[in-house]
């Protein structure tokens, strides 16, 4: 029932908002889904509706002012150098209460906009939520859960699990050049800056999931910098966490055994890192648990074993212009490669 | 005063006034005089003459083909753009290829074209307007013509070699210092250079021409609205341009010479270059529009047939602009760490603007309002403006909001917001006057029903690219993306948008063939087609080099309008030597005369040495020192040229101020207020 009047008061939001802002969709600043967002999108329906009958008005004021047209040629209306004083006045008047209505719209729109803003952040602090350090790198998100306890601390990329209903502080800082991190559905975007630092605090009131993608202009694959927010209950995103903390799965089969000595004799070891491993460099992402995620490629292509291989032997056709070079590997050896990769839950 | 010298004024007064000539005695003086005028002010021929002439009205034109032709470049690119983000996972351009691109529109539109040819349009008419005989400085004019060409050409130039900048047309550090190797925005920096100094070199020749050179009687207080935009925006360049000179500066020398102005690492800082680029980057917008505000007011007062409404708050309202303009920056850059208390001060800042371009918009509307209205070409431009305008400034006061910024910054909404103030602002007004002073330039009409063709292209055109994309942003698309998944739903907006781009494109493409047309068959305007009331309307289309013959003294706002024909005109000015009456400031009263320097290689020259010192510049620091040798010679050969050197400076020449004659005018008619 409740789901019914809820689907009949969005299809009225949908058909009020007319052809301005569709409904539904993961990356879109109108379909709140945490406390921040939803103020902003509150915020946005307020100056959608004012601002909407401020041009129609100036609009219809326009038309009007057309009522009497003629088709002579200028040259023989003699002009009018002085409009008669009753008409001077009445036209001032009109023009200096448009202004001071004009005003007080404005004043309005601040002290809301002011109360708005503050509302992002306010109180946030206090709750105790969770504190996320997010870089930005050309073109990927390093992504690193902070923890008192420093054996629950881990390292991912491009895929930022939080629980429903908390709180989450995001610490933001530019590796290289800036990039701006925004998931719409969430909140407003921040810029990350190198030698800045910046943070964002989102929430997300249910679960799903959301995408954001980088808006600053960072470079060649500014278009491909995406990510993922999974929002998840709190038990289900403590197993997760649990999960993620842990050192890499050792390899079981002969061929997961063959993929690792493949990952670690070949130039891959040379960008990334992989727990529990030889291999430990912080260039690109780090692949723990690569298994685990939805997306790979900075939520480019879905994690599936064919776009694994080929981003592994050709990620340059692609995204061309990402850092990842070119892997000249045997058939067999790229398929032991992926038959590890694949089991790094 | 001695007696003798009382007797004499009185002798003297009494000659004038009993001075009496017959209509054909006064009708030969004045044929013999306007071939001398001719002779005088005749512009010089051939190649050398086009390299060497500083006719306003010729430079004038220049500009305007060239940023015309800069234009057609930016929109062709912008149309690359459009048919790559067609559809979804689109291979048509490379990200490199759109990278390039879409940095090189930008730059384009805003350098090249928008502030060039609203400069143009004023070097063009300000001197008529004001009933000069030419600019302040017209080899400056000329000067500033040649290092716009310049930087354009260098722009290009690199482009075609597949050179262009891919920084974006803002280039933030440090995407565009330490991770744009090559030679690419060096050549973005130089050009900006090159642009600025153009510009700053047009708005010292409006200021001093306003300043200085208007008729008599042409007190500050009767200054056409069209002049008055074209005063304000020139201050607004003068202390906007040094701004981004010293960002686009700072980032070549980081680049060339390892300087650390921006290099966090070094203790520079990233922030500080978007500060010095928006307090640009900002007032550039405004920069772009007052002029376009400036256009109108005159096509509605010759349509409506009566004087402006609110003459004193539609100046106070564009100095105000020009004041506030420079005071809003900051919300360039709501999503970087400043803090909250300081961002509000931007955004309410943001807002006030809104108040004066409101009053404008009031006004006009009460000028229009009750007028009996022939809808012609011009006309319906403005009536464009009013659409178009008028919804990007109400998307201009949510994007001033700092929360709701956050959202909407850096995605398709802003490039729907800034399309609609620039375009809606800046480029229908221009349509506008191109259709309203094309007759001017060229003795003819641009055709009336091409004209309704071309303005409802791109007025269908227009609303079809960029409504749709305000629905874009929101649903999260980014901007400078080269393209984008088939899962984020934003295929069919951006397919609408690309079709719109097209009928906007033809709209350009109509226009360009009724110019060709009309120059050459267009119906013969006369001298005042409009029945206007500026004085620009008072000379022949084209006007002749020198402008006025006899200069009039302005009884008024609307000198057409108050019977400038009765109108006593200033007499004394050399007809063999360019002379030019200066003014005073406030009340335009007559001060000096003044020699005007004619045509000189020496500008060409000095820019061009300009050009070895930035461009050879960044292969070789020694490129610095030659063009900086050869700019100091070329400057001074520059000087010695001047007609107003040595003995004939202009106070030596000003001593005896001219007479203002009452030739064959009945008393009545005497000046009233000078």
């Amino acid at each position: 029932m409740t789901s019914k009047t809820n689907t009949i008061s969005r299809i009225c939001q949908c058909l009020l908002a007319l052809s301005v802002s569709s409904c539904g969709g993961i990356q879109n600043a109108v379909n709140p889904a945490g406390p921040q967002a939803d103020s902003l999108s509150r915020l946005w329906w307020l100056m959608f509706t004012v601002c909407s009958v401020v041009f129609v008005l100036v609009l219809i004021a326009v038309l009007l002012a057309l009522r009497n047209r003629t088709s002579e040629p200028p040259a023989n209306t003699p002009p009018l150098l002085e409009l008669p004083p009753e008409q001077q006045r009445r036209r001032r008047n009109a023009i200096i209460s448009a202004v001071t209505v004009t005003a007080v719209i404005l004043f309005v729109f601040l002290i809301v906009s002011y109360s708005a803003g503050r509302s992002l952040t306010a109180d946030l602090a206090h709750k105790n939520g969770l504190t996320i350090d997010v870089t930005g790198h050309q073109w990927w998100w390093e992504v690193r859960y902070n923890d008192a306890d420093a054996s629950n601390i881990f390292t991912t990329a491009n895929e930022i699990h939080i629980p429903v209903g908390v709180p989450v502080l995001f610490n933001l800082h530019g590796a290289d050049v800036i990039h701006s991190f925004w998931v719409p559905n969430l909140g407003g975007k921040r810029d990350l800056i190198p030698g800045k630092n910046n943070s964002a605090w989102y929430q997300a009131d249910k679960p799903g999931v959301f995408r954001g993608q980088c808006a600053e202009y960072c470079g060649l694959q500014h278009a491909q910098m995406a990510l993922w927010i999974v929002a998840e209950p709190q038990d289900q995103f403590n197993a997760w966490r649990q999960s993620q903390t842990q050192t890499s799965m050792t390899p079981t089969t002969d061929s997961q055994k063959r993929g690792q000595q493949v990952f670690l004799s070949a130039p891959c070891v040379m960008c990334h890192a992989i727990n529990g491993t030889p291999a430990g460099s912080n260039v690109g992402p780090n692949l723990t648990h690569i298994a685990s995620r939805n997306t790979i490629a900075a939520a480019t292509l879905s994690n599936t074993r064919e776009h694994l291989a080929q981003w592994i032997k050709d990620s340059q056709s692609v995204k061309p212009g990402n850092k990842m070079p070119q892997n000249n590997l045997g058939e067999a050896d790229l398929q032991a490669l992926l038959d590890y990769l694949q089991s790094l839950k | 005063m001695s007696e003798s010298q009382k007797a004499q004024k009185t002798a003297e007064a009494a000659e004038v006034s009993n001075f009496t000539i017959s209509e054909e005695e006064l009708a030969a003086a004045m044929e013999r005089e306007r071939g001398e005028l001719e002779k005088t002010w005749a512009r010089p021929t051939g190649v050398w003459g086009w390299l060497t002439d500083t006719d306003h009205k010729a430079i004038a034109l220049r500009y305007i083909v060239t940023a015309f032709i800069f234009f057609v470049l930016g929109g062709l690119e912008a149309a690359l753009m459009r048919i790559q983000l067609a559809r979804p996972n689109n291979h048509f351009l490379s990200p490199d290829q759109y990278n390039q691109i879409f940095t090189v529109h930008g730059t384009t539109m805003m350098f090249l074209f928008a502030v060039p040819i609203m400069t143009a349009l004023g070097i063009y008419l300000v001197p008529l307007m004001i009933g000069a005989r030419d600019v302040a400085f017209p080899r400056v004019n000329l000067f500033g013509y040649y290092v716009y060409l310049i930087g354009g050409i260098l722009l290009y130039a690199a482009f075609f070699l597949n050179t262009g900048p891919d920084a974006g047309w803002f280039a933030y550090v440090p995407l565009s210092s330490a991770y744009s190797p090559g030679k690419r925005v060096d050549i973005w920096a130089q050009m900006i250079t090159f642009t600025e100094l153009s510009a700053l070199a047009g708005a010292v020749v409006i200021i001093g021409s306003v300043f200085k050179m208007r008729a008599p009687g042409m007190s500050i207080n009767r200054l056409p609205l069209f002049v008055w935009a074209q005063l304000i925006t020139s201050f607004m360049i003068i202390f906007a341009m040094p701004s981004v000179m010293l960002a686009s500066g700072l980032l070549a020398s980081d680049r060339l010479i390892d300087t650390h102005f921006f290099n966090p690492a070094e203790g520079g800082d990233p922030i500080l270059y978007q500060h010095l680029f928006w307090f640009f980057g900002h007032p550039e917008v405004y920069i772009i529009f007052i002029p376009g505000l400036g256009f109108i007011s005159p096509i509605i007062v010759a349509f409506a047939r009566r004087k402006i409404f609110g003459y004193t708050a539609m100046v106070l309202s564009l100095i105000s602009t020009g004041f506030i303009g420079f005071g809003l920056w900051v919300h360039h850059m709501f999503a970087t760490p400043i803090p909250q208390m300081g961002q509000s001060f931007f955004t309410a800042a943001s807002m006030v603007i809104s108040i004066p371009t409101g009053v404008q918009i009031f006004c006009w509307i009460a000028t229009l309002w009750g007028s009996r209205l022939n809808l012609k070409t011009p006309l319906l431009f403005v009536l464009g403006f009013f659409w178009v305008f008028v919804l990007g400034g109400l998307t201009g006061v949510m994007l001033a909001s700092v929360p709701l910024d956050l959202q909407i910054h850096d995605t398709f909404f802003v490039v729907a917001h800034l399309h609609y103030v620039l375009i809606g602002g800046a480029v229908f007004p221009l349509f506008g006057a191109f259709y309203y002073w094309f007759p001017k330039w060229t003795g003819r009409l641009l055709s009336e029903r091409a004209g309704r063709l071309n303005f409802w292209l791109m007025f269908i055109g227009f609303n079809l690219v960029f409504f749709p994309m305000h629905q874009l942003g929101l649903n999260g698309m980014p901007r400078r993306v080269y393209t984008y998944l088939p899962e984020t739903g934003w295929s069919t907006l951006n397919l609408i948008a690309s079709i719109g781009a097209f009928i906007l494109a033809s709209g350009v493409l109509v226009f360009i063939i009724n110019v060709v047309w009309a120059y050459r068959a267009g119906m013969v305007a006369g001298d005042n087609p409009w029945a206007a009331e500026s004085l620009e309307w008072a000379v022949s289309s084209p006007p002749p080099n020198f402008n006025f013959h006899n200069i009039p003294v302005v009884q008024g706002r609307y000198p057409l309008w108050e019977g400038i024909e009765n109108a006593p005109v200033v007499r004394g000015l050399s007809t063999t030597k360019r002379e030019a009456l200066v003014t005073s400031v406030m009340d335009a009263q007559p001060e000096l005369r003044f020699e005007i320097p004619g045509p000189s290689i020496w500008p060409l020259m000095v820019a061009l040495s300009a050009a070895v010192m930035f461009i050879v510049g960044i292969f070789t620091p020694w490129a610095i020192l030659t063009g900086a040798i050869l700019a100091g010679i070329a400057l001074t050969c520059w000087f010695f040229g001047d007609p107003n050197y040595e003995n004939h400076t202009a106070r030596e020449t000003g001593k005896k101020s001219p007479t203002i004659s009452p030739v064959s005018r009945p008393p009545e008619l005497q000046p009233k207020e000078i």
